[in-house]
Order: structure tokens, then C-alpha cells, then sequence
């Protein structure tokens, strides 16, 4: 076994999922809304990639971050405000949700075909280097070092910035933001398109490992993603973040560690523990042992 | 009195016309007629729980595939499954009885499940309740898919008997029937109470955990019903049968038709299924007046579109949450 690389493999592929998480744990901190219908922005950005393969890569890249901004933005000012601004229940909210993630899926099936697009964009990534003996794949290295600078980059838009302000007042208590002056619209619009951003860079990074891009290659990302999210407790930030990355470092361990006949009922032991976090700790394993539990959904 | 045989006959004769509509079509409209029977019947069963409690269940399919498997397996002939099936436990193996015992046995198999995944689910509400219940889809996605002593696993189990038009309608009417009087009985009301202010309910000494955990057996019993039914209509279990795509759509005809009536949920089922079967057909072409062809692909466009469209623009659904009335209240 080479515990390097799967260690290396692990640290990168939980870099990618702490992404999600965030880019998930975001739109919910201001709208109380899990948004099922993120994995389908993954999927678009790798639609762009896979049709700009034989663009120089930067330009790509930017082509990719545009149009995934594009449409979560399209997403939130279609779908999600117009439900917002009715008051609709959460229960209808997530189901909406669910229904625009099918409704992207059968566009990109109608548009794209079952067949699947390889991306070409960043392919000599794959190739390794070579440290103590130990194989890294470039694609580890600079995934990690992406996904460590762009969670700090968000931290920082958050602490730093007037809107960063605005958006973690929301966060704690939206009613109370709006009566002290901030835009919910502009607020929600901004997270949005941080997530945006967040999504795109996963569709650059993801694809690189896995160039063929499918209609519903962004279901299982957002499945685990979210168990991450759920396990790390939603409340925070940066508990979120915790909990994709040890999603994404438990699966890529034992994707590489175990062959595929001992992994049958991984999912199924996985799901079994979101259920005893969920029952145990329902704020979260990342949650702040003092932190008072209020139940805002 | 006058306003529960309103209620109740609505729905009923919706579906008694679906029945009678269907004998008139060929073969193969009449499949989509008795599909849209059995969606019908797990739309009714996840209406028990969601709609009743406020509470989003993603984890009702999970009943429906223990109907699914349980309900076929056991109409199988015992030389057949040994031949295909040979992992199976010896009681599953062995026994052979007819497509409406097995839909009781699917019935119980779905209750005692539900009971089994509620007792410790219930305390849960909101988000982590969704996400629970989706974890309960999960896993039971996971073990059908790969333990050989319960099912075919990836394999395709074909030759199960089907049952016909009349069998699939009154199940379902008796699951719409069971339904209505969950609804109208003190414990539907109460778990209402508790949807509509949680706080005032327990003030009234409502005990929510027990509430919803009895809607959920129920709903679990009843989407183990439907499971039975899908089984004897499909005539197969295949793998992936029972897992995102079928709790989507449900959930998504549950809220077309209106998230918290009975009347909703039998609407939207039947309107969401006549709008996928006609899709479906113009794919292939259909003479409307004109002849139609719609190009492969639009079916899940459309639906997912209308889908959507209803969602965001009527989040009650189109019967707004009220039952069948001719006076608007």
C-alpha cells in the first residue's frame, strides 16, 4: 500500500468537498435553504471546461467562473427569491430545490447526451512528482493548496469586509439585519456568487481527476458534501468546512486503500453515522461543546 | 357526515375512473394507466407523514422497496428462486403464497420498518429530520443493492406475477380510505395541532414524539402497501428501482398537488403521472389533431420545468393544502 499518495489523494479530495460544504454551509447560513441544486453549478462549470478544452487554460478557467456565477445567480433570482418573498414553508423550499437540480439534470441530458464530454483543460496535472520515493500527483498539491486559499480568501471577505459583516448579521438573525439596514436581496445575491465562485473552482479542480463529465456527476457531490456538512454542524462556517474535508479525506482513503469488494456497505456505514451524529450531536461534531442549541428549522 | 363523503368520494372516484378508463386502452397504455395507480398510492402514504405532521420524510422509499421486495419475492415460485436467487434465507426461498397475501405481508413489513426507523427518528425535526430519513434511504439503497439473502441485488428479478387493474385500485382506494380516517381521527388532529403550532400543542398535552410516530408507522404501512403494488404491476425488481428518482418524483406530485390535503396528493399523483405518459408517448409521436413529435429528452425537461413552475409560483400546490369542496371556505 502507498500510504503517501492515498494520504496525499485523501488531503486533496477533502480540500474539493470542504469547498462544497462551504459553498453549501454559505446560502444556508442566510437563507436557511440547503440548496440540492448545487452539484448541478459542479456539473455546468464541467460542461464549460469540457466545450473550452481547446481554449488556453486561464481563459477557460474565467469562461467557467462566469458562467457558473451566472447560474446561481440565475438560480436564486428565479427559483429561490420569488419562493423567499411568499414566505414559503422550508419543506417546499427543499423540495424546490430538488426540483431545479432534476430540471438542470434534464436539460444537460437534452443538451449534452448520456454519452458524457472529457475535459481537457489542466490534463497534464495528473502527471507526478517524485518526494522521499513517494509518487504526489501535481493535481494533490494544487488542489490542496486552491482549496486552503480560497476557504481563507472567503473567511477573510466574511471578517474583513462590510458585505463579509452584513452577510454573517444575516446569518445570525435575518429579521433583525433587515431592520438595521441590510439588503437582503444584495446580501443573498453575494452569497450566491461566492458560492458561485466556490463551485467553479471544484469543477476546474474535480475534473482534472475525472474528465468525463455526465449529466448527474453532481448528485453524489452534493450528496457527501452535505453529510459533511450535516456531521461538522451547519451553524458555522468553518465546522462545515471541517466536516467536507473529513468526508472527502475518509472516502479518498478508502477509495484508495480498499479494493472495491470490501467497500460494498461503506455508503451504508456512512449513512449510519450521520443518523447517530445526527441523534447525539445535532448541532454538529465540530460544534462547540458550550454552545447553546437553538432549533431554527 | 355529508362533508367526509364529499372528501373521501372525490379522491375514490378519481381513482375508480382511472380504473375504468384503463380496461379501454391497449396494453400498453394500460401500464402507464395502473403506474400512475400505484404513484398514486405512495403519494397517499407520504402524505400520511409530510403532510399531516409538516415534517419532510425522504426516507418513505425505503418503505416502498421493502414492499417492493418482500411483496415480489414471496409471489415467486420456490424452483425459480432457488435456481436464481440462491443466496436467499431459506424462509424467503421456501415460501409461495398469492399477490394479496403478499401485499398484507408487505403492508406489515413496511409498518413495523417504519416503527423501526421512527422510534429514534422522531425526536428529530426540520432540516436534520430530512437529512436523517434521507441517510435511512441510503442505507437501505445500499443493502438491497449488495446483501444477496434478501433480493437479487444488482440482478433483475423478472417473472413475478402482476396483478390486475381492479387489484391495484381498490389497494389503493383502501390506502386512500385509511388515510381519511387517520386524518379525521384524534391522533390525525393531533399531529395537525402540532403541525400548525408545535409549542401549543405540547401546552395541550400533545406528546409530538408519540404523534408522529404513529403517523409514520402508518405512512410506513401504507408506502409498503403501495411497494407491493408497484412490484405486481412492474412484473420485475430491478436494482436502483427504489432510490433517488422514485422519491423525487413522489415528493414532487405530493407537493404539485398540495402538500396538506388528501385530495392533493391523489391530484397531483394522477396529474403528474397523465403528464409523463403523454410526454412520454409524444416522444414517439401522437396524433392530437396534428401529429406531434417532441424530440427524445423533452419528457424530463417538461415535467421537471411544470414541476418547478408550480412549486415556486403555488407553494401550497394546486389544491392550495384544502380537501374536495364545492363551496370554498
Amino acid at each position: 500500500v502507498n500510504w503517501g499518495q492515498a494520504i496525499a489523494d485523501a488531503i486533496s479530495l477533502g480540500a474539493l468537498y470542504g469547498l462544497v460544504a462551504v459553498g453549501i454551509g454559505l446560502v444556508f447560513g442566510v437563507m436557511r435553504l440547503i440548496n440540492f441544486a448545487y452539484g448541478e453549478l459542479i456539473t455546468a462549470g464541467a460542461y464549460v471546461l469540457a466545450y473550452t478544452s481547446g481554449w488556453p487554460a486561464p481563459l477557460a478557467i474565467i469562461t467557467c467562473v462566469v458562467a457558473v456565477v451566472a447560474l446561481a445567480l440565475a438560480q436564486e433570482r428565479i427559483a429561490f427569491r420569488p419562493l423567499r418573498r411568499m414566505g414559503a414553508s422550508p419543506a417546499a423550499m427543499l423540495v424546490a430545490t430538488f426540483a431545479v437540480s432534476f430540471l438542470l439534470q434534464a436539460i444537460y441530458l437534452l443538451a449534452f447526451g448520456t454519452r458524457g464530454q472529457i475535459v481537457g483543460t489542466l490534463g497534464q496535472l495528473n502527471r507526478a512528482f517524485t518526494v522521499d520515493g513517494v509518487d504526489i500527483r501535481w493535481i494533490a498539491l494544487v488542489a490542496t493548496i486552491t482549496g486552503g486559499v480560497l476557504l481563507l480568501g472567503t473567511g477573510a471577505l466574511l471578517n474583513r469586509t462590510t458585505m463579509g459583516l452584513h452577510v454573517r448579521a444575516a446569518a445570525q438573525d435575518f429579521r433583525t439585519a433587515r431592520i438595521l439596514g441590510v439588503r437582503a436581496d444584495r446580501v443573498i445575491g453575494f452569497s450566491f456568487v461566492v458560492a458561485g465562485v466556490l463551485a467553479a473552482a471544484v469543477s476546474v479542480l474535480y475534473t482534472v481527476s475525472n474528465p468525463l463529465v455526465q449529466p448527474q456527476m453532481g448528485v453524489p457531490i452534493t450528496i457527501f458534501a452535505l453529510v459533511g456538512v450535516v456531521v461538522g454542524g451547519l451553524d458555522r462556517l468553518w465546522s462545515a468546512a471541517l466536516g467536507g474535508f473529513a468526508v472527502g479525506f475518509v472516502y479518498g482513503m478508502f477509495g484508495d486503500l480498499l479494493s472495491s469488494q470490501q467497500t460494498v456497505y461503506l455508503p451504508a456505514v456512512v449513512y449510519g453515522s450521520v443518523i447517530l451524529v445526527l441523534l447525539l450531536r445535532p448541532a454538529g461534531l465540530f460544534a462547540p461543546f458550550r454552545a447553546r442549541q437553538v432549533e431554527r428549522v | 357526515m355529508r362533508r367526509a363523503v364529499v372528501e373521501l368520494g372525490a379522491p375514490v372516484l378519481l381513482v375508480v375512473a382511472t380504473v375504468l378508463i384503463t380496461g379501454v386502452f391497449s396494453r400498453a397504455h394500460q401500464l402507464e394507466f395502473k403506474n400512475a395507480l400505484v404513484m398514486t398510492a405512495i403519494a397517499v402514504a407520504l402524505y400520511v407523514f409530510i403532510g399531516n405532521s409538516g415534517v419532510i420524510s425522504f426516507g418513505h422509499v425505503s418503505f416502498v422497496a421493502v414492499g417492493i421486495y418482500l411483496g415480489g419475492i414471496l409471489t415467486v415460485d420456490p424452483e425459480t428462486k432457488t435456481f436464481t436467487m440462491p443466496g436467499l434465507f431459506p424462509s424467503l426461498r421456501h415460501t409461495h403464497i398469492s399477490v394479496v397475501a403478499s401485499l398484507a405481508f408487505a403492508a406489515l413489513a413496511g409498518g413495523l420498518y417504519g416503527l423501526a426507523v421512527g422510534l429514534p427518528l422522531m425526536r428529530l425535526s426540520g432540516l436534520p429530520a430530512g437529512i436523517a430519513t434521507f441517510a435511512v434511504l441510503g442505507i437501505t439503497a445500499d443493502v438491497l443493492y449488495y446483501w444477496q439473502k434478501v433480493g437479487p441485488t444488482a440482478q433483475t428479478l423478472s417473472d413475478i406475477p402482476e396483478a390486475g387493474r381492479w387489484t391495484l385500485g381498490v389497494a389503493t382506494i383502501i390506502a386512500i380510505a385509511a388515510a381519511y380516517a387517520y386524518q379525521r381521527s384524534r391522533f390525525g388532529r393531533m399531529l395537525r395541532a402540532t403541525r400548525e403550532d408545535p409549542a401549543a400543542a405540547r401546552a395541550a398535552g400533545i406528546s409530538i414524539y408519540r404523534q408522529r410516530l404513529i403517523a409514520f408507522s402508518l405512512s410506513g404501512a401504507l408506502a409498503g402497501l403501495a411497494g407491493g403494488l408497484y412490484v405486481h404491476q412492474l412484473g420485475l425488481i430491478a436494482p436502483d428501482l427504489t432510490y433517488l428518482d422514485l422519491t423525487f418524483v413522489t415528493l414532487a406530485m405530493l407537493v404539485f398537488g398540495g402538500v396538506a390535503s388528501l385530495w392533493g396528493a391523489v391530484l397531483g399523483a394522477l396529474a403528474i403521472s397523465a403528464l409523463n405518459s403523454f410526454l412520454g408517448d409524444a416522444e414517439n409521436t401522437v396524433h392530437i389533431g396534428f401529429r406531434l413529435t417532441l424530440p427524445a429528452g423533452t419528457r424530463l425537461v417538461t415535467i421537471g420545468a411544470v414541476m418547478a413552475l408550480v412549486i415556486i409560483l403555488r407553494p401550497s400546490g394546486l389544491t392550495g393544502g384544502r380537501e374536495f369542496g364545492w363551496r370554498r371556505r
